[in-house]
């Protein structure tokens, strides 16, 4: 059990304030640092009333797309006239993120207040909690956590249910993982429908990331005004984030932050800086899925989900893998390719086949087998897997191959020119 | 619009479709085919293959036409660059792991991936050759079904078949990526009395029937529509020849009988239309010995003219249930002046559902036109014929070489073969064709009058039993119009006239696809 790092005074401790305090994932331990009372209050209000205050606060769904989570409530039937239901994403499936694994082992309570604090707000019957199946230890302490709540009775009518992914990314997408829970194949879904008209069952549903109802309980007890004040740059980003860093800083590790916070700051004084005698060279900010900065553009990175934008990125998960000088960004980049190549569900064919081709590639290359042309075949093949598709498995290939070349090209090249020695065998 | 219909665009031809058409289908109107794999209309959208992208306006990204509902003032263009852009590299993503053996695969020729390559395809590869191909063996699915993965391109209309419209879901895709292929259950067979209908679905050659293996270049087939003959239903279907042998059975659309199936039934139901041990001449029984003696038509007209127009009384007419209406209607017609009785046997067999599809089954009557020999006041009850027959001054057997007569009259027999059956041997025997070699029409189950054509010539001198019966009716004068029964379309004209259940009904209004009959029982007048 890795316990985590003191946190820094720069940090904005809100979900994490009790990361490492073993006593706060009990029951009793909780309820003593006053949890489940924002639950009990928000039982006692008008559904709408929770959406409203959500909605004042700017809270944006953590998982990647940043869709703010009030409006996304309101999307359900305000009337009900089928059974309604929260998915709670807990997947956590994106490389180089480990936040939602984080918060579900130390506020196991705190997640489960936020999501029948959310099941009361949608009006849900039913909500499943799908928990990356890798994640063991996650899902022993949020099995406890549920049946000491349970015993407890603190989530009224409300039932909540763990399920256990089998591994697959793709379930980490909201449709793939409602097949998943049904029994299916985790296979992404044509939207529309979208989850709020039919959803997990055919029912109306909403599907929520960890980190996004971990704070709800905080924003019904400071109030909305207080956590749309935590903002450093775009209004339009409140709140706090956690960052998962990895990679080639000193301290990797989560950290949270006031959203706006700079990505420069983050990775020299927070996380120690490179390596001694390393200077930075790349990093992803939000998760493999997003385009690739390069050193200028990361130390100019505001991290919020529109100082991400203006650098052509996205703050995604907020799983920050950072690169320094000794790292090979293409070999790194084929990683990343035969990752998604691996996981591609098989639906769309530029996904199926665009993946795999791309790595091929890329290996190509990799063992000095390349050409020029495929530089450009590379991106010719990115940009048909860009925006064609079912979901965003495809496009989050192509990102950062695409970036990869357009920022390092001279990397590409070398090893096409035989200036670099092959690295893996063709 | 006021009608209710929408209106939109769709490469610069407006058409106006009911509200939630998919643009896919709306574009059928404006006469574009929009390039598609996953997409069937007889099967819920999956919305994977991405062939089908096209241009909306206003919006951002290309849409896949399978899946999108039409919208009032909806723009559409299929042909503007980025649409067709998606749909070449969709063709080469699909091509990077196909193995291009057209020349030895059986979908050669009606190959939608083939045609849509033609089409809008590359003329080269970017893949280079030194990357390796998907591979895996073909696998035996069913008792008639052959897979070959390396050439799907994994649209999962099988898939879809097997479990929404068959609803016995032994087929998955399995692995993913492009490691990906059709699975399926370890414990499973595609066995399903429906499931031939994956082969047709497939649009690329993965998916194979064992019976038509390597028979057939598809451009050496000639196509003729027609009527499954296996049971009731109706099924309408296209025959496959090939030098005039038919040499594969697959659905015709039709979506009030049976939409865009066959059961496998129906499918190997072929083979008798091409038996080679015909009868291809006339024969007369020759006096004083049990041989016959081949005779030309002439010869053989005026023999039954004779029997029949010097008898009276009793006359039976054993019928085939699988002749056409309007041979059953001439024969009835040509017995009208004796006290008559018709009859048929009719095999049956199990009912065979195919569940997601209601009112269609293989049907337990095991013959295409009982419906119509009904109508026509043939009976069932084959025992009480056989019973009259024995007191008859005429038997005429019309397409059914078991039927075992024993009579004091005259027996004629039409027929493609010889009797098979002991009895009263024929006096006459006259040649006649099968349903692949005439046109004519059956009545389904559900009262639905449907043509069949003529796929192939009969052999020797056989001829339709419709000309043969109506041959024989200008010569005893019973009822004949006063001008000759040229075709089978006239035979039809006579009927509707006569009946009137077929009344206002002609060939041009049956057209491909058939109509139902009015509810007035008729019998001739």
């Amino acid at each position: 059990m890795g316990f985590p790092h003191t946190p820094h005074p720069r940090e904005t401790l809100v979900l994490s304030k009790h990361f490492g305090d073993t006593d706060a994932r009990t029951y009793k331990g909780w309820v003593k640092r006053g949890g489940y009372e924002m639950l009990n209050q928000a039982l006692a209000m008008e559904p709408a009333a929770i959406i409203e205050e959500v909605k004042a606060s700017g809270l944006r769904g953590r998982g990647g797309a940043g869709f703010p989570t009030g409006l996304k409530w309101s999307f359900m039937p305000r009337e009900k006239k089928k059974p309604h239901y929260l998915c709670v994403n807990a997947d956590e499936s994106e490389p180089g993120t480990f936040k939602d694994r984080e918060i579900m082992r130390w506020t196991p309570h705190g997640l489960l207040e936020g999501t029948a604090i959310a099941a009361h707000a949608i009006q849900a019957d039913v909500t499943y909690i799908y928990i990356r199946g890798e994640f063991t230890e996650a899902w022993d302490i949020m099995e406890r956590a549920l049946a000491e709540a349970n015993a407890a009775g603190v989530f009224g009518k409300i039932k909540i249910y763990l399920h256990r992914g089998a591994g697959a990314y793709i379930c980490g997408e909201e449709t793939a993982m409602m097949n998943s829970i049904e029994g299916k194949r985790g296979n992404p879904r044509i939207k529309p429908p979208f989850p709020a008209a039919a959803g997990l069952f055919g029912m109306p549903t909403t599907i929520n990331n960890v980190e996004t109802l971990a704070a709800v309980p905080l924003i019904l007890e400071n109030g909305a005004a207080w956590y749309k004040g935590l903002c450093l740059s775009n209004p339009k980003s409140t709140g706090t984030k956690l960052l998962s860093v990895c990679g080639h800083v000193q301290k990797p590790g989560n950290y949270e932050v006031t959203m706006g916070f700079p990505l420069k700051d983050l990775l020299y004084d927070l996380c120690g800086g490179m390596r001694p005698g390393r200077t930075l060279k790349a990093v992803i900010p939000g998760g493999s899925s997003v385009p690739i900065l390069n050193r200028e553009e990361a130390e100019s990175t505001l991290l919020d989900y529109e100082g991400c934008v203006e650098k052509g990125t996205m703050l995604g998960s907020g799983g920050v893998i950072v690169f320094d000088d000794s790292a090979d960004l293409v070999y790194q980049i084929m990683r990343l390719a035969r990752f998604y190549a691996h996981e591609s569900c098989a639906q769309c064919t530029q996904c199926r086949e665009g993946t795999a081709w791309t790595t091929k590639i890329l290996e190509r290359i990799l063992a000095g087998q390349g050409k020029m042309a495929d530089l450009d075949l590379l991106l010719d093949l990115a940009d048909n897997m860009t925006g064609k598709t079912i979901c965003v498995l495809s496009d989050s290939c192509a990102a950062p191959v695409v970036s990869g070349i357009k920022k390092f090209r001279n990397e590409f090249e070398a090893y096409i020119t035989g200036n670099r020695k092959p690295v893996i065998a063709a | 619009m006021a009608d209710g219909l929408i209106t939109l665009t769709i490469d610069g031809v407006p058409v106006h479709v009911p509200s939630g058409t998919l643009v896919i289908e709306a574009a059928k109107q404006a006469g574009v085919l929009v390039p598609h794999y996953c997409y069937h209309p007889g099967l819920p959208v999956a919305g994977v293959c991405r062939m089908c992208l096209v241009e909306v306006e206003k919006q951002p990204k290309l849409a896949i036409a399978c899946a999108t509902p039409v919208a009032e003032g909806m723009v559409v263009r299929t042909q503007s660059a980025p649409a067709k852009r998606a749909r070449t590299s969709v063709l080469e993503f699909l091509l990077i792991n196909h193995p291009l053996d057209c020349p030895i695969c059986d979908q050669a020729g009606e190959c939608e991936l083939q045609d849509f390559t033609f089409q809008e395809g590359r003329p080269g590869t970017r893949y280079s050759p030194d990357y390796p191909k998907r591979f895996n063996p073909v696998e035996d699915f069913g008792p008639d079904i052959l897979y070959v993965p390396n050439r799907c391109i994994l649209c999962t209309r099988c898939v879809r078949f097997m479990e929404d419209v068959a609803q016995e879901p032994v087929l998955n895709v399995s692995e993913r990526g492009d490691r990906a292929f059709i699975g399926i259950h370890p414990q499973g067979r595609l066995d399903h009395p429906w499931a031939g209908n994956v082969v047709d679905l497939c649009p690329v050659g993965s998916l194979l029937s064992k019976d038509f293996l390597h028979k057939a270049r598809a451009w050496e087939l000639d196509r003729t529509a027609s009527i499954c003959t296996g049971c009731s239903q109706g099924c309408n279907v296209t025959l496959d020849t090939r030098d005039d042998v038919v040499v594969r059975v697959r659905p015709r659309q039709n979506l009030e009988v049976n939409r865009y199936f066959i059961c496998d039934h129906g499918r190997a139901n072929y083979r008798w239309m091409n038996r080679g041990d015909r009868v291809e001449a006339p024969l007369v029984k020759q006096a004083g010995s049990e041989g016959y003696r081949a005779v030309d038509w002439d010869e053989a007209l005026d023999r039954v003219r004779i029997i029949v127009g010097g008898a009276s009384g009793k006359a039976v007419a054993f019928a085939s249930p699988r002749a056409a209406t309007e041979a059953l209607f001439l024969a009835r017609h040509l017995l009208g002046g004796f006290d008559w009785t018709g009859a048929f046997q009719l095999v049956m067999g199990d009912e065979e559902p195919l569940a997601g599809v209601p009112n269609l089954a293989l049907r337990a009557e095991r013959a295409p036109n009982v419906h119509g020999a009904e109508l026509l006041g043939y009976t069932r009850d084959m025992s009480a014929a056989l019973q009259a027959a024995e007191q008859s001054a005429v038997v005429f057997v019309l397409d059914d070489p078991q039927v075992s007569v024993r009579t004091a009259g005259a027996v004629i027999y039409l027929g493609t073969v010889m009797p098979e059956a002991d009895g009263a041997t024929p006096d006459v025997i006259l040649p006649i064709t099968n349903v692949a070699e005439e046109e004519g029409t059956f009545v389904n189950r559900d009262g639905r009058v449907q043509r069949y054509f003529q796929a192939k010539p009969a052999p020797g001198m056989a001829r339709p039993a419709w000309w043969v019966l109506g041959e024989l009716l200008e010569g005893t004068g019973n009822g004949a119009r006063g001008m000759p029964l040229a075709c089978a379309a006239d035979v039809f004209d006579l009927m509707a006239e006569s009946m009137e259940a077929f009344g206002g009904l002609s060939y041009a209004k049956l057209g491909l696809v058939g109509r139902t009959l009015g509810q007035g029982a008729g019998v001739p007048a």
